[in-house]
């Protein structure tokens, strides 16, 4: 299938093949306008027994032709172009099945050309197996004997600026050759191993890993400290995931004849969308998908992209693991009754061995909620880590640096500065309210200033970012109207500076809604407050803190912006930041009982 | 998605069961077609490569790395003892004379002049693949392994650890609500697989390991016990390493569960039976339960097998299902309706429901999602 011209472009159906289920949606030009208007899912088929990914993808398509009354196949065959009542004019496809793209990276010192090959394979949708580099504590059998086990889909090898040492990177060339490692797939293939290190170490590595892998040689992911130039590996990575690995799992031989654009791996597709999301509106976000055994993260700060994947983050097959990650008191303090321990862990480990059951009690919910912030905290501190400045630059100070001891390597993340948060995984989109979605984020990112929350309707964003790199219009009219639900906005003052006081004074708001309603009062610590503000609607927002708390001015400085509104309105968070919780168990299910009461959090719940 | 509800764990008295076994690199098999084959013949072996072991030779001698060839008294390919000198300076007096010994009695994998490392690879491991049950080899995979068959009883677990083992089935409780305690577990229960009723705890591991029990089955256990089991927070169910003195299976789930009555009186049927058993469990896309196999000895029935296949077909009014999380969680109940819509429920979602009754005639509205047919 060949891509038509833009004007040509009229009908789009796209799949995502997930580890467990195959989604598909088609996408329509009404009036004008690109919007997404039916969608059908069925269990991807990649393992046994039928072990071809396009039984999944056929019969996903098949529920979206029984809904949409459009027939969009003929047997086997696309009927293309588009005419009236059938066919479409492209079929695209992302994929995460059979565990995604796994990857193992290896670079000279870990905090340094390591880290940048670990930014590079996770923006390029992988899931990063192991981190290798010659400080990372490890005797060289370990790593050896490391490399052996993992039998990862592809290794990425970097390490030297460009005309810098070559010793390190051989180093670790010489391990990989030690260890003879095998491709997960396709045992009679050579380890596709793409080489981004120092141009003048690229003679050394064709000698020891061309005769035993399937070597690549790309440019220098870190051709000098200052600069990481993670394009050229990140396409080389794409590549090979196209050629080896997809080439290697059951059928995609056969989907990618079917695709008029690339395959891409499922993360890399939802990173694109986000970076053009933030590029036309030159907003900072955070994207998180929260999923049964996996949590990404996508940020944008600055025009900067980051990616991590925290493997064991998730709220089914690895619900155990945000207990045993995040401690058991971390979890109860979110808990808004009482539990006992022993009957907490039961359930857990019950949910983790039948992660397909859906919690039928509100306070069976409200654990799954509970955890859900944990799990969502815990992957943003990880995402945090990784998406930083670079480290070991060398830097130009001025006399008032001095007095600012700021190393390099500094996190990306600044809440403060944070402009949108969308969210998306069963979770947060599927909660029985929204305002439930909307307090776990809250809660989990405890977001500075004012800061808009959405979430994916249907996880479509997959589906986007591959659009988009045909029809940037067609993903992002899609996007707005019909994948993201906007939830609201928060507006949280930071602070207190030293020590709180319960029931001491934050500030005074005014809020002038549409319609020429204003809104005013004072805010006491730990105190939150909903005000109505629908979707489409925008309000001016002022705050004026006590000189203990800054709104995003300053301390004690008023701070006037405009709130997005959505689904559920503009909350007002005088809860503190960080956000202050009683230490008294019984305090805290009081408190907790009260900020779910004023969001209208559990309407059914007794006494809230 | 027409099928929003587990499908249940297989547990039927008589099936055929076939396991590939399967050598992680090319090897050799030792065994041919139709030969008969008992839980522990070893089928196939293999020779895992050596562990590598690097050895800084440049700075033990103090030489950069360009200059390591010349003071070498190996090369690539020969063969090292323990202890052996791998390389030496020269010095004018023999005093200041550094060697490089061998830290592994192996080969000289490379030496580099770059780094300045040596590469030593330790001798082959040998890996011996045993047929794990009682049964007949199908299918020779030249080179890969074997496939080995066998007719009898099958029972899936929801969670296990350990790896594989076999024994005498031993019951040692009297009914499936009665939880299996130490006092319980006898000497003459050491290497038998010895099942229990609703539930076994820490009391029990302890004199399973005094005892020598191969494995142990029951309906559930309590988290808290299996965390002092293995010595950590179980993060993700993927199992089947562990080494705990025994392999665990449950059937029901965490907690105090009965197990379930056709379950256990299939256990109880097969008592003195010889047992393969795997704790192995996978809980991911490719789901992988623990079970507990019991083939029938030779020539002891010549019928046909039941359908081998697990059934996943949509659930049916008249069904006997499990609920298999709060607030029924265990209990069983047949389907008397299965209404179309998304009906609310007490956690505020809409979903996808159906009524069940449970025996004494009392009738709970449950999620699709939370019970699991009764197979057979």
């Amino acid at each position: 299938m060949t891509v038509p011209s833009a004007d040509a472009l009229n009908v789009v159906i796209a799949t995502d093949c997930g580890s467990t289920t195959t989604k598909a949606i088609l996408i329509e030009r009404v009036d004008g306008v690109y919007r997404q208007t039916f969608r059908g899912e069925a269990p991807t088929t990649v393992e046994r027994p039928f072990e071809d990914v396009t039984r999944g993808v056929l019969n996903a398509i098949a529920e979206v032709e029984e809904l949409s009354g459009r027939r969009i196949l003929d047997g086997e065959r696309f009927i293309t172009p588009a005419r009236a009542g059938e066919g479409v004019d492209i079929f695209i496809s992302t994929s995460s099945a059979g565990g995604g793209l796994q990857m193992m990276v290896a670079g000279a010192v870990k905090g340094m050309t390591a880290e940048s090959a670990q930014r590079c394979a996770l923006g390029a949708g992988a899931i990063v197996m192991d981190v290798m580099a010659t400080n990372d504590g490890r005797m060289g059998h370990e790593k050896i004997e490391r490399i052996r086990q993992l039998r990862p889909d592809m290794i990425l090898l970097s390490g030297g600026t460009d005309g810098g040492t070559v010793t390190h990177v051989v180093e670790l060339a010489e391990y990989i050759a030690a260890a003879d490692p095998r491709p997960r797939l396709g045992t009679g293939f050579d380890l596709p191993v793409i080489f981004a290190g120092n141009r003048d170490a690229r003679g050394r590595i064709q000698e020891i890993l061309g005769p035993r892998t399937a070597l690549t040689i790309t440019d220098n992911l870190r051709p000098v400290l200052e600069r990481e130039a993670l394009g050229p590996a990140r396409h080389r990575i794409h590549d090979l995931f196209l050629e080896h690995v997809m080439a290697q799992a059951p059928g995609y031989g056969k989907l990618m004849g079917w695709t008029g654009a690339p395959i891409m791996p499922t993360p890399m597709a939802v990173g694109d969308i986000m970076q053009t999301i933030a590029r036309q509106r030159g907003i900072n976000l955070i994207g998180v998908d929260i999923g049964g055994a996996t949590t990404d993260v996508f940020s944008v700060f600055g025009g900067v992209f980051n990616r991590s994947v925290s493997a064991n983050l998730g709220m089914s097959y690895s619900v155990s693991n945000v207990l045993a990650e995040a401690g058991l008191e971390n979890v109860l303090r979110w808990v808004p009754f009482d539990i006992e321990e022993a009957d907490l862990r039961n359930r857990i480990k019950n949910k983790m061995i039948r992660p397909t059951t859906i919690p039928q009690t509100l306070d069976e919910l409200q654990i799954e909620q509970a955890l859900c912030r944990e799990a969502l905290r815990l992957a943003l501190d990880q995402h945090r880590s990784l998406a930083t400045g670079l480290k070991g630059v060398q830097q130009e100070r001025s006399i008032a640096d001095a007095f600012e001891q700021t190393g390099t390597g500094r996190s990306l993340i600044d809440l403060a500065e944070l402009d949108l948060i969308v969210g998306s995984g069963g979770v947060l989109s599927h909660a029985p309210l929204r305002s439930q979605s909307m307090l776990m984020m809250i809660d989990a990112y405890q977001p500075v200033g004012l800061t808009a929350l959405s979430v994916d309707s249907i996880f479509m964003m997959p589906h986007l970012g591959v659009l988009a790199s045909i029809h940037e219009r067609a993903a992002t009219e899609v996007f707005e109207r019909d994948c993201m639900i906007y939830l609201g906005s928060c507006l949280a003052p930071s602070g207190p500076e030293g020590r709180a006081r319960p029931g001491e004074r934050v500030g005074a708001f005014e809020v002038r809604l549409p319609g020429g309603r204003v809104e005013r009062g004072d805010m006491a610590l730990g105190e939150v407050r909903l005000l109505s503000l629908a979707s489409g609607e925008e309000a001016e927002v002022s705050f004026v803190p006590t000189r203990r708390f800054d709104a995003g001015a300053g301390r004690g400085e008023r701070f006037n912006s405009r709130a997005t509104g959505g689904v559920v309105g503009l909350v007002l968070d005088a809860r503190g930041r960080p956000l202050l919780l009683p230490e008294e168990r019984g305090e805290r299910v009081r408190r907790l009982a009260e900020w779910n009461r004023a969001l209208g959090l559990y309407p059914r719940a007794a006494g809230t | 998605m027409g099928h929003a509800y587990t499908p249940g764990l297989r547990v039927t008295a008589r099936t055929l069961v076939r396991k590939r076994r399967l050598l992680p690199i090319h090897g050799q098999v030792l065994v041919e077609a139709s030969a008969r084959v008992e839980a522990q013949t070893v089928v196939a072996r293999t020779e895992l490569p050596g562990r590598v072991q690097t050895v800084n030779a440049i700075n033990l001698l103090g030489i950069t790395p360009e200059e390591i060839r010349d003071y070498m008294l190996v090369k690539p390919g020969d063969r090292v003892e323990k202890d052996q000198v791998l390389a030496e300076n020269r010095p004018l007096i023999s005093w200041f004379k550094t060697r490089v010994l061998s830290p592994i009695a192996g080969s000289v994998e490379t030496v580099s002049e770059v780094t300045g490392q040596v590469l030593l690879r330790e001798p082959p491991r040998p890996l011996e693949l045993t047929a794990f049950m009682d049964g007949r080899v199908v299918e020779v995979l030249p080179r890969e392994g074997v496939v080995v068959e066998t007719a009898g009883a099958f029972i899936q677990g929801i969670f296990g650890i350990g790896g594989e083992t076999w024994g005498r089935l031993a019951v040692a409780v009297d009914g499936p609500a009665q939880p299996l305690t130490a006092d319980r577990v006898r000497p003459e229960h050491r290497g038998c697989i010895v099942v229990g009723g609703s539930f076994v705890g820490e009391d029990c591991f302890r004199r399973a390991r005094e005892v020598g029990v191969a494995g142990l089955v029951a309906g559930g256990l309590h988290d808290a016990d299996l965390k002092r089991l293995l010595g950590y927070d179980l993060g993700v169910a993927i199992t089947g390493t562990e080494r705990v003195g025994f392999t665990l299976v449950i059937t029901e789930g965490f907690g105090q569960v009965p197990m379930a009555r056709k379950t256990f009186d299939l256990f109880r049927s097969l008592e003195g039976r010889k047992a393969s058993m795997s704790g192995a469990t996978q809980i991911r896309a490719g789901v992988l339960r623990p079970e507990v196999i019991v083939p029938e000895a030779a020539g002891e029935r010549a019928a046909e097998p039941e359908d081998g296949v697990a059934r996943r077909g949509a659930l049916r009014e008249g069904e006997l299902v499990r609920v298999i999380r709060d607030p029924f969680f265990g209990r069983l109940g047949r389907v008397r309706a299965l209404p179309q819509e998304l009906r609310p429920i007490a956690s505020g979602t809409h979903c996808r429901v159906l009524e069940a009754e449970f025996d004494g005639g009392e009738v709970v509205v449950i999620p699709r999602a939370n019970v699991e047919i009764i197979e057979g």
